[in-house]
Order: structure tokens, then C-alpha cells, then sequence
């Protein structure tokens, strides 16, 4: 679904939302070009639009790929090639650091980093 | 309008040190100013092209333009991290072609491993007023954990291995055993570099550069300014340049912008890669070298591990000699940024001036490419092509 940008938007590029009011992750999508890109920002970077629009994704991906940092307590980032087909960065979670693998399917999670819902991904099976 | 053939290599000096305590980076830019005039055999009153990148102290040459001495006619800081001063020869050389000057200064200072400023993070990484950094900072990015994915994700469709990954870095340490001023200066093997504590997967300890302070300058001229000087002609062939990013999300960590940068280079000097004798390859990580290799042309995408193993990067030994000061694996990669050492050492190459135990025979064509920002964000690559004549 389109959501109206009051609904849900940051009104500057600095301000992140992920979640919207349904819970779902949020991206953008130009309605000029069509095309959903990711991070967001006020104009489309394929056509310079500024006629883009908060969509809600379906939270499901695959790890497009990822390293572990080893230094301290192990933890993953990644990019997560979305449904909708913009790769995002972010953390795998929820899952030994020595399980994750390219191409794997993940959902997102919803994680507080100092008050603000932060998307990130767990493997949808078990492993 | 080309510029091979409009501007020369006169002046290349890298500063010996790799730890500069008590020393200011202004007064390291000085001494880096001071090494390449006196190579060149010149003054700093011959001086009238200025050329730094923005982590220069000041607001970019501003400040160090004053504290030099200098008055220049032509500016240009244009910053794309440690690739800006390969970038930079080449913009210098469009400002000679064009008359805007003809004697081009170009410097690099930094104290990330004692003085001022962050050892090994730039503060792009931080800044809320940089764009991308709110959908960036919370997930934990460091500079090993970009190139980290980049290696994963080529080991994943090309069947890249660590082994290949650490010929990389054996290579750079066959270099570096007869650089005195090198950091690391014992020779490795893949065992080691595999037996290394793992940083970020799948990039080890020994698959990183090395931190330090340091810098260096060079001198780029008119070839009517060469001609006077008692120095080899090293000309300037061909240069190219680009930005790669996220794409909004279209993005792709298998390849670098040198596969836009590298043919500009070639289609301006007029040569391939089957050409060159000698390549300085920006080596913040062994993977980016590997990935350059393939983006530049020496083999075909996903080759680069089979080209780089079994020493096929050493000189005296492989096809494509590299980075045979050592390199930012093992040498020194002042500031965090590899690119001045990049192209000085492909100076010494061209002018027979490399240790003997490293110095490639007949090199009389050689590249030096340059990686700056993050190879698995954003970068601006950068590809010199020299030639001695």
C-alpha cells in the first residue's frame, strides 16, 4: 500500500523512520519512475522526483552478504536484498553469527537503539 | 581535449617516517613540499599550482597555501579520500594543459597513529549531516566490515578463496623485506595470513594495511619546465576518474568504479593492460586489490584470485609486479590514504629508482590506481597511467 506522507514521513533527510503506524518496514518509491530505492531521502535518486512516497514492505528478504566483526562481542552486519528489491544495510540477529550465509531468507525485526525502532533481520526458518 | 603528453612528473617524495611523534601535520606538509621540490630541483617560488585534499588542516588549501608561502594562480582540493592525490596528477595535468599553470605541488600529511583525529574511522561515519549516516551508524559499518562484505559476496559468486586473498599480502611482504622504512618488513606466507586473528569476516588481521603517519608530495610541470630539469621524463599518459555508490539500493559489491575509471585511463594513454610493466594497486585490503585487478582489465571478473596466487604479483617472479615498496599492507598508508604512496612508487619504477631487488627491468609503462572512502559503501576511484620517455 502508498501511504500520504503525513502519515508516516520524517520531513528531513536526517530523521529516520523505518516502522509505520501498521508496524511494517518502510522504504520509498518514486512515483515518477516507479522505481523503490532505499535510504530514504526527499527526492528520488533515479529521476530527482521529489514526488516520492512511503510504501510498506513486506520485511521478507535475502542476505545479499555480510561479514562478522570479531572485535568485542561478534556481530553481523549486512546487506538484505528486500522483496521489493532494494538492498539495505543492516544487523542479522537472533541467530549464532556462524549460521549466517549469502542468499539466506530473513524477516525483519524490529530493534530500540535509543528509542527508535531499528529494521533488522532474523533467518525466517529455523536454522 | 587530452592531456597525454601535456604534463610530467618532475618532483616525488615520500617521507620516511611512520611514526611522527612530536611533529605537526602543517610541518609534515612542509617537509613533504620541501622532499619533492628538492627532488625535482626546484623552489617554492616556482610554485604556482596547489593541490591538497580536504583533511589538509583548514579550509581546503587555504590555510596551508599561507603557512608554505605559497601563491598560487590554480587551486584544487578535491577530495575522494586516499585516491584524491592519483586524482589529483590528473587534474593538474588538465590545468597545465590548459595554461591555468606549470608548476603543480601536490601533498598529503596525517598523524592517525599519533597525532590528531581518528586512527583508522573517517568522521563521515558520525556526521548526522551526512545523508546515508542515520541508516548507517546503528547497524555498526567499519571501514574492515565494508571491504569484509565486499570479499564475502566475491567469494560467494566467483568461488574466491582466503588462500588467494593472502597471496596478496605475501606478495606485498616479499616488497617490503627490502624497504627499510617499511612497517612490516618480515616476509609472510599464506599460513600466516590465514593463522591471523580474524578482524571481519572474512578479512584477517594480515589482510589489512597498516596504520601510520607520514605523507608525501610531488611535482607535476609543463613539458616545457620538464625539459629544463636534470630529472628522468616521466609523462603523464592518460588519467581517469569516478564515483561509485549505493545506487539507491541497486547496488552491486562484486565490482569497484575502477571498471569506469581504468578504461578512461587506457583509452586516453592509448595502451591495455597487457601494456603496463608495473602497477601501484591502492591496497587498503587484500580484496581490493584482487577486485582492481579485474576491474582494471589485468584478468577477466571473478580471475582475480586465481590471478593473484602463487606469486604472480611479485616482482621478479609474477606477470604483474605491484606495489613494490610494500604497499599500505605492509609499507605505510600515511593518513589513511594510500594514493600518494601509490604514485611515487610508480615514479621510482619508471625511473629505475626502486631497491634493485624489486626494480622491474625495462619499466617504462606503469598505472597507479587509487580506492578512496569505501569499497563497500561509496569510493571514488582514480587511474594514472606514467610512462618514461
Amino acid at each position: 500500500m502508498t501511504l500520504n506522507k503525513s502519515d508516516t514521513a520524517p520531513d528531513r533527510d536526517s530523521a529516520p523512520q523505518w516502522r509505520s503506524t501498521n508496524g511494517k518496514l518502510l522504504i520509498q518509491k518514486c512515483e515518477e519512475c516507479g522505481d523503490a530505492f532505499y535510504y530514504p531521502r526527499v527526492v528520488c535518486p533515479f529521476c530527482l522526483s521529489s514526488n516520492v512516497q512511503w510504501v510498506e514492505c513486506s520485511g521478507n528478504g535475502r542476505i545479499y552478504s555480510y561479514s562478522v566483526t570479531r572485535r568485542g562481542d561478534p556481530y553481523a552486519i549486512a546487506f538484505v536484498t528486500l522483496d521489493e528489491g532494494p538492498k539495505m544495510m543492516t544487523n542479522i540477529v537472533d541467530c549464532p553469527v556462524d549460521k549466517i550465509a549469502i542468499d539466506q531468507q530473513v524477516s525483519v525485526v524490529f530493534r530500540d537503539l535509543e528509542g527508535v525502532p531499528t529494521p533488522m533481520f532474523r533467518p525466517s526458518a529455523a536454522l | 581535449m587530452s592531456i597525454n603528453g601535456k604534463a610530467y612528473i618532475a618532483g616525488a617524495f615520500e617521507h620516511p617516517t611512520r611514526k611522527a611523534t612530536g611533529k605537526t601535520i602543517p610541518q609534515l606538509h612542509a617537509e613533504m613540499a620541501a622532499g619533492a621540490l628538492a627532488d625535482a630541483g626546484l623552489t617554492s617560488r616556482d610554485i604556482d599550482g596547489f593541490f591538497c585534499a580536504s583533511d589538509a588542516p583548514g579550509m581546503g588549501g587555504l590555510n596551508m597555501a599561507e603557512y608554505l608561502g605559497l601563491r598560487p594562480r590554480y587551486v584544487d582540493n578535491t577530495d575522494t579520500g586516499g585516491s584524491s592525490y592519483i586524482l589529483a596528477v590528473g587534474h593538474a595535468a588538465q590545468a597545465i594543459a590548459a595554461g591555468k599553470c606549470s608548476v603543480a605541488l601536490i601533498t598529503l600529511a596525517g598523524m592517525p597513529r599519533t597525532g590528531p583525529g581518528p586512527a583508522g574511522e573517517g568522521a563521515f561515519f558520525n556526521d548526522p549531516i551526512v545523508p546515508e549516516v542515520p541508516y548507517e551508524l546503528p547497524f555498526r559499518h567499519t571501514i574492515a566490515n565494508l571491504y569484509g562484505m565486499c570479499a564475502m559476496r566475491h567469494m560467494y559468486e566467483f568461488g574466491t578463496t582466503s588462500e588467494q586473498l593472502a597471496w596478496v599480502k605475501v606478495a606485498a611482504s616479499h616488497h617490503a623485506q627490502h624497504n627499510p622504512h617499511a612497517m612490516l618488513r618480515d616476509v609472510v606466507t599464506v599460513e600466516d595470513v590465514l593463522n591471523s586473528p580474524m578482524v571481519a569476516d572474512p578479512l584477517h588481521r594480515l589482510d589489512c594495511c597498516v596504520i601510520s603517519d607520514g605523507g608525501g608530495a610531488l611535482i607535476v610541470v609543463s613539458p616545457e619546465v620538464a625539459r629544463t630539469l636534470n630529472r628522468p621524463l616521466i609523462k603523464v599518459r592518460g588519467a581517469g576518474e569516478a564515483i561509485k555508490h549505493l545506487n539507491g539500493g541497486r547496488s552491486d559489491l562484486t565490482f569497484s568504479g575502477g571498471v569506469w575509471s581504468g578504461p578512461a585511463a587506457f583509452s586516453e594513454a592509448g595502451v591495455k593492460p597487457s601494456d603496463i610493466k608495473y602497477a601501484s594497486i591502492y591496497d587498503s585490503f587484500t580484496i581490493t586489490v584482487l577486485m582492481t585487478l579485474e576491474d582494471l582489465g589485468f584478468c577477466e571478473k571473478g580471475q582475480g584470485g586465481r590471478f593473484v596466487a602463487d606469486g604472480n604479483l611479485i616482482s621478479g617472479i609474477g606477470k604483474l609486479p605491484f606495489n613494490t615498496d610494500g604497499g599500505g599492507l605492509c609499507s605505510n598508508h600515511p593518513a589513511n590514504r594510500g594514493g600518494m604512496t601509490k604514485v611515487i612508487e610508480a615514479v621510482r619504477q619508471l625511473r629505475g629508482e626502486a631497491h634493485p631487488k624489486v626494480q622491474v627491468a625495462n619499466c617504462d609503462l606503469a598505472l597507479a590506481h587509487g580506492t578512496g572512502g569505501y569499497l563497500g559503501s561509496r569510493h571514488g576511484s582514480a587511474t594514472l597511467i606514467l610512462e618514461r620517455v
